[in-house]
């Protein structure tokens, strides 16, 4: 019988290739339950969650807050900006008040690499990692590889190129530990201001030209540009920017095959991607969203039956 | 570990047959009937019952599915190993529609009370029947009762009945095994 490596899922870093296939398996059969006219199953009805955003979210938040409700979980959600955190609560009496409530499991997104990692080690419950600063963005890498392994069936020996702003994204890393651990290459494009020194250590090649990267790879992972984490200027204008590294149609279709196009969202549309990139067949934008909701029962469901 | 042969493959394909006759009785031409086997061993009986009915009684072609109860069981977290789902399929609505569950062997009756809870996310059948191949008695949790019943057995808690499908694990047998 299986059943995953850990108790939290901190960053992928820390499961191997057996969890991930366990948490694919899974998925699929949660993908079945969603499609259902009744989308719901009483599965974790005694479990409570707590979700503790301490960065806004939109689509993550909703994604898990789905996937916990279709399980029947109990969910309470928590938003940094009205909390007593303004009035200088530590994370972990913060978190220690929401699970004296008798929660069993929480959700956390929060600004500082390693916060998912330090409130495992200090608090009593499972943690699910939504994103901690630039660090790691676990389910995000998960539902992207489900994504590739959907549209191309597998993700084993494809050519994956992670396009954009590398130096600010945990979708980066997440991705890059996510595809190598299931045998894909890996190799990331982007202005050489917000490609990390170094990075070549993880087993990834930097191709500075977008052109050449998307002629090598069967899918581009087009990230976003995070501006809200850009304290200086990284290039010279978002517009010299879409120049060089947003791929519009025209480039699409003088490629000599059809790659995959992706977004972890939210798109700057006309920046990373055009529109008519963003609403074409080849790209799997809204198929990610649907996964990520199958992806996080699954990994919940695992999780929720290894507490005691 | 012993193991007795209860049934052998020869008894197998007779009560096969004495329970297509008991169906067509019940549900004639079938285009109101649904067959749906439980993950994972009943789809083994379903696809025989379905082929057996098609070929040798000749009734039209019969709606099958299978369900999966493993997200509906009621011991989540509550047994020492993990539950491992199977796949649903169920590629229509039992809305008014007649639904038979399908196992191999009935012992608590738990699995058919959370099957119970799984089907309504497929519609409200219009009435369900549960048939079973081996019924173990005096065993069960839940006041539920097979309508169509292949053989009855008297087993304790310890010993397990397990139902071999030719096409799964070589021949058809059923079999009551003593640890």
């Amino acid at each position: 019988m299986k059943e995953l490596s850990v108790n939290h899922l901190l960053g992928i870093k820390y499961i191997n290739k057996n969890d991930i296939d366990l948490i694919f398996e899974t998925a699929d059969h949660f993908k079945e339950v969603i499609n259902r006219p009744i989308k719901k199953v009483p599965s974790l009805r005694d479990i409570t969650i707590a979700n503790i955003f301490f960065e806004n979210s939109t689509r993550t938040k909703l994604s898990f807050e789905l996937a916990q409700k279709r399980l029947s979980a109990d969910v309470i959600s928590f938003s940094a900006a009205q909390s007593s955190v303004k009035k200088g609560e530590t994370l972990i009496d913060t978190v220690n008040n929401i699970l004296s409530m008798k929660v069993d499991m929480v959700v956390m997104r929060h600004s500082n690499p390693g916060a998912a990692y330090f409130l495992s080690k200090n608090v009593k419950a499972s943690i699910i990692n939504a994103g901690d600063g630039a660090h790691e963005h676990p389910t995000q890498a998960l539902l992207d590889s489900y994504s590739i392994r959907e549209k191309l069936g597998d993700v084993a020996g494809k050519k994956v190129v992670i396009v954009g702003d590398i130096l600010h994204s945990r979708v980066a890393l997440s991705n890059i530990y996510a595809l190598q651990m299931q045998g894909a290459e890996v190799k990331v494009c982007g202005p050489k201001t917000l490609i990390p020194k170094h990075i070549e250590s993880l087993g990834v090649q930097v191709e500075p030209n977008l052109r050449k990267a998307l002629e090598w790879c069967d899918v581009a992972n087009m990230l976003r540009v995070q501006n809200e984490r850009m304290d200086v200027n990284f290039f010279p204008s978002t517009r010299e920017y879409a120049q060089q590294y947003g791929v519009d149609k025209a480039l699409l279709d003088s490629l000599d095959k059809e790659i995959v196009i992706m977004h972890p969202g939210p798109i700057n549309r006309g920046v990373e991607i055009t529109s008519d990139v963003a609403d074409s067949q080849q790209s799997v934008i809204l198929n990610q969203v649907e996964n990520g909701v199958a992806i996080r029962m699954a990994v919940i469901y695992l999780l929720a039956s290894k507490i005691q | 570990m012993t193991q007795k042969v209860l049934l052998t493959s020869k008894e197998v394909n007779i009560i096969l047959h004495r329970l297509a006759c008991q169906l067509i009785e019940n549900h004639l031409d079938f285009s109101d009937t649904i067959l749906v086997g439980i993950q994972p061993r009943g789809t083994f009986l379903a696809e025989r019952l379905k082929t057996l009915l098609e070929t040798e009684y000749k009734t039209p072609e019969i709606q099958l599915g299978y369900l999966d109860i493993t997200f509906f069981r009621d011991d989540f977290r509550r047994t020492e190993k993990p539950l491992e789902a199977n796949k649903t399929k169920i590629n229509f609505i039992v809305e008014n529609k007649k639904v038979i569950f399908i196992d191999d062997v009935l012992f608590t009756g738990r699995s058919i009370r959370a099957a119970l809870t799984a089907i309504q996310s497929f519609g409200r059948p219009s009435e369900i029947e549960l048939l079973v191949l081996i019924d173990r008695r005096f065993s069960r949790n839940l006041p539920i009762q097979p309508d169509y019943r292949g053989r009855q057995v008297d087993a304790i808690n310890d010993e397990k009945v397990k139902v071999n499908w030719k096409e799964n694990d070589g021949e058809d047998s059923v079999c009551l095994i003593t640890n």
